[in-house]
C-alpha cells in the first residue's frame, strides 16, 4: 500500500511540472472556516496522463474558498472503491466528505471517469456518477466532478466546467483575445491585432463573442463564432462603437454610438440589422447591460454631473437613477438573481469592485486592491472575475460575492484584462 | 506606423478634401464665421503646394487635460490658434486622437477621450478651419503615452494629439 501511495505522488509532481496554464492561481483570501474535503488520487492503471484529475479536482474546490482540500500526504489510505473506504480513516483526519474516482479507457479511445462522494460523519455515500469525454477532455472530467462535489455539499451549482475570455496586451504594440478554462488553463488564441481589443462578452448561449476592435483604425464592434473563428463587423459608425451587450435571448445587442454627437445607448436586432436608439441625452451614456427579463438597461450616465448607474426600461424609455453612494459608479452587470448590482465605485480616489442591493440600495466594497474594473460574475453567482494591477502589471483576480474568498490569476506574458466570465453552456 | 499605401491613400484624400473645399464653397452660402473659413481656403488653395505646408513653423500636437477635464489650457488655445491659421492657409485632413488616463472604467474613458477629441475639434471649428476636414477618433485609455500609474505618468496620457 505505502509503495503504491509514493508511486502516486512521484507521477503527481511529474505532472504538476506538465500541466502549467498561462495564468496560475493564487489564492489571497479563503473562508474562516472551509469545509475539510479528502480527494483521493484517481484510481487508473493505464500508462501516464497528461493531467493530474483528482489535482484538478482538488484545485477547484480549493478555489471556491469553500473547501479545504486534506494533503494526499496526511492520507492514512488511498481507497479505490467504496469497500476500501474506513471511515475512521477520514475522520482521524477531519474531513468531512471523500471523493473517490476511477478512470478507465472506452473502446474509441476515450476516457470513463466513475466517482463517489461520501459523506464521512454520517457515513453515508452521497452520490455516485459517471461523466465520459474523449483523449483530451481530462480537464472537462476533472471539472464536472468539482461541479458535481460542489453542488452536493453547497447546494450551488458549480461554475468549474466554465470558461473565460479576456484581453491581453504587449504595451501598445499587440493586443489579444483570449480564451481559457475558468481557471486559466487551456488558453486559446481568439484574435491577434497591432491595434486595441476592447469589451469582450459571451453570447448567452456561450457559442459566439462579440467584442470591440480598432483594427480598422477606429473603433468598431464585431462577432466572432468560436467553433468556427467566422467574425462580422456589426457597426461602422462615426465616432464611438462600443460596449456590446447580449440580451438575455441573444436576439440583441445593446451598444453605445456616438454618430449623432454624443454617446447614447442603441439596441442592435442582429438578424435584421435594425438599430434602435434608447438614450437622448447631451451628457454621456454608456456601458448598457441587461436586466434578466430582458425588457430593461442598466447604463453608466454623467448626466447628474459625475457617472452614476441608472436604469431604462425599453418599452416606455422611463429612466430611473440606482446608485447615489460615492461620486463615481460606473459599468454595472446584475447578478444572475436578478437581486444585486456589481459595479466599480470610486471611494477615496481610489477604484474598486462594489456590489449594491438592488432593493435595498445598501452599497458594499468587496475589493482592497486598487484601479478594479471589469467585474464579470460567475454564471452561478456565487464569484466575479475583474481586472486589477498588481506590481506594475495587469492581471485578473477574483473575489466571491460576499467577499470571503479572494484569489488571483497572474500572467506570465502580457498585461491582461477585462476578463468576461462565459454562461454555462 | 502608418503603411505606404495608407500614405498613399491618406495623401489622395487630403487632396479631394481640398477639392471639396473649393467647391463647396462656390455653391454654398453659410452663415459669416463658415464662410470666411471657406473663403481663406478657396483664397489659399490656389497657390498652395506642398512647399508651403512645410515652410510652416512647426506647433505642439499634443494637448494636455486636467484630470477628469475636457477644457483646454490657455497654451492649448494659443497654440490651437495658430494651427486654426496654418489649416485655414493650406487645408489638409486632420485627426484629433483622444486619451484618458487609465483611472476609471474602459468605456467610459472611451467616453471622455471623445469629449476632449471634440473639445479640441470645436475650438479649431470656432476659429474657422472647415469641419469636415477633421475626423475625431477616441482611443480612451488603450493607448497611453506613459506606461505609469503615477500622476506624472497619468498628466501625459490625459492627452488629444493632433494628427
Amino acid at each position: 500500500m505505502r509503495a503504491y501511495k509514493v508511486a502516486i505522488l512521484l507521477i503527481l509532481s511529474v505532472l504538476t511540472g506538465l500541466a502549467r496554464a498561462e495564468l496560475t492561481i493564487e489564492i489571497t483570501q479563503g473562508m474562516d472556516n472551509p469545509t475539510p474535503i479528502a480527494v483521493v488520487p484517481m484510481a487508473w492503471s493505464g500508462p501516464a496522463l497528461s493531467e493530474d484529475v483528482s489535482g484538478i479536482v482538488e484545485a477547484d474546490l480549493r478555489r471556491s474558498g469553500q473547501f479545504r482540500p486534506i494533503p494526499k500526504t496526511d492520507m492514512l489510505s488511498f481507497p479505490r472503491t467504496e469497500a476500501d473506504v474506513f471511515y475512521r480513516d477520514w475522520r482521524v483526519l477531519g474531513s468531512e466528505y471523500l471523493v473517490l474516482s476511477r478512470l478507465s479507457q472506452t473502446p474509441t479511445g476515450g476516457y470513463s471517469l466513475d466517482y463517489q462522494l461520501f459523506d464521512v460523519l454520517s457515513q453515508k455515500k452521497i452520490l455516485q456518477r459517471n461523466v465520459t469525454g474523449g483523449p483530451n477532455n481530462l480537464r472537462d472530467l476533472a471539472h464536472a466532478v468539482s461541479d458535481a462535489v460542489y453542488e452536493a455539499v453547497t447546494g450551488i451549482r458549480g461554475a468549474f466546467s466554465t470558461k473565460m475570455i479576456y484581453v491581453e496586451a504587449f504595451g501598445n504594440e499587440k493586443f489579444r483575445l483570449m480564451q481559457s478554462d475558468a481557471d486559466g488553463a487551456r488558453e486559446r488564441l481568439l484574435l491577434e491585432s497591432r491595434q486595441p481589443i476592447m469589451s469582450p462578452v459571451w453570447s448567452p448561449d456561450g457559442k459566439q463573442v462579440a467584442y470591440v476592435s480598432f483594427e480598422t483604425g477606429r473603433p468598431a464592434i464585431f462577432r466572432q463564432v468560436l467553433a468556427t473563428g467566422e467574425r462580422q463587423q456589426l457597426t461602422n459608425f462615426k465616432g464611438l462603437n462600443g460596449a456590446p451587450a447580449w440580451s438575455p435571448d441573444g436576439k440583441k445587442l445593446a451598444l453605445v454610438l456616438s454618430k449623432d454627437g454624443n454617446p447614447e445607448i442603441y439596441t442592435l436586432d442582429i438578424a435584421s440589422g435594425q438599430f434602435t436608439r434608447v438614450t437622448k441625452h447631451f451628457s454621456i451614456d454608456t456601458e448598457p447591460s441587461w436586466m434578466k427579463d430582458g425588457k430593461s438597461l442598466t447604463f453608466t450616465s454623467d448626466r447628474g454631473g459625475k457617472p452614476q448607474i441608472y436604469q431604462v426600461t425599453l418599452a416606455s424609455g422611463r429612466i430611473e437613477r440606482l446608485t447615489f453612494e460615492g461620486d463615481y459608479n460606473a459599468r454595472a452587470r446584475v447578478s444572475p438573481d436578478g437581486k444585486t448590482l456589481v459595479m466599480v465605485h470610486r471611494h477615496n480616489g481610489v477604484f474598486h469592485i462594489a456590489t449594491q442591493d438592488i432593493a435595498s440600495g445598501d452599497l458594499r466594497i468587496l475589493t482592497e486592491t486598487h484601479l478594479d474594473e471589469s467585474p464579470s460574475i460567475a454564471p452561478n453567482g456565487a464569484m466575479l472575475m475583474y481586472a486589477t494591477k498588481h506590481q506594475g502589471k495587469g492581471i485578473l483576480a477574483a473575489v466571491s460575492l460576499d467577499a470571503g474568498v479572494k484569489f488571483r490569476l497572474p500572467s506570465k506574458e502580457g498585461d491582461v484584462r477585462e476578463p468576461s466570465w462565459s454562461p454555462y453552456y | 506606423m502608418l503603411s505606404t499605401g495608407l500614405k498613399k491613400s491618406l495623401t489622395l484624400a487630403l487632396i479631394m478634401a481640398a477639392l471639396a473645399g473649393c467647391s463647396s464653397t462656390s455653391t454654398t452660402d453659410q452663415d459669416s464665421s463658415a464662410n470666411d473659413a471657406m473663403t481663406g481656403t478657396a483664397q489659399t488653395t490656389d497657390t498652395s503646394s506642398t512647399d508651403t505646408m512645410e515652410e510652416a513653423p512647426v506647433l505642439d500636437t499634443i494637448f494636455y487635460f486636467g484630470f477628469d477635464q475636457s477644457s483646454l489650457t490657455a497654451d492649448a488655445r494659443a497654440t490651437l490658434t495658430a494651427h486654426a491659421a496654418q489649416l485655414k492657409a493650406a487645408p489638409r485632413s486632420v485627426r484629433l486622437e483622444g486619451h484618458t488616463d487609465e483611472r476609471g472604467t474602459r468605456e467610459y474613458n472611451m467616453a471622455l477621450g471623445e469629449r476632449r477629441a471634440k473639445a479640441v475639434r470645436d475650438f479649431l471649428v470656432l476659429q474657422g478651419v472647415d469641419s469636415t476636414l477633421i475626423e475625431t477618433v477616441s482611443y480612451g485609455e488603450e493607448y497611453p503615452a506613459s506606461m505609469g500609474s503615477n500622476e506624472s505618468a497619468y498628466s501625459q496620457n490625459r492627452r488629444v494629439e493632433l494628427k
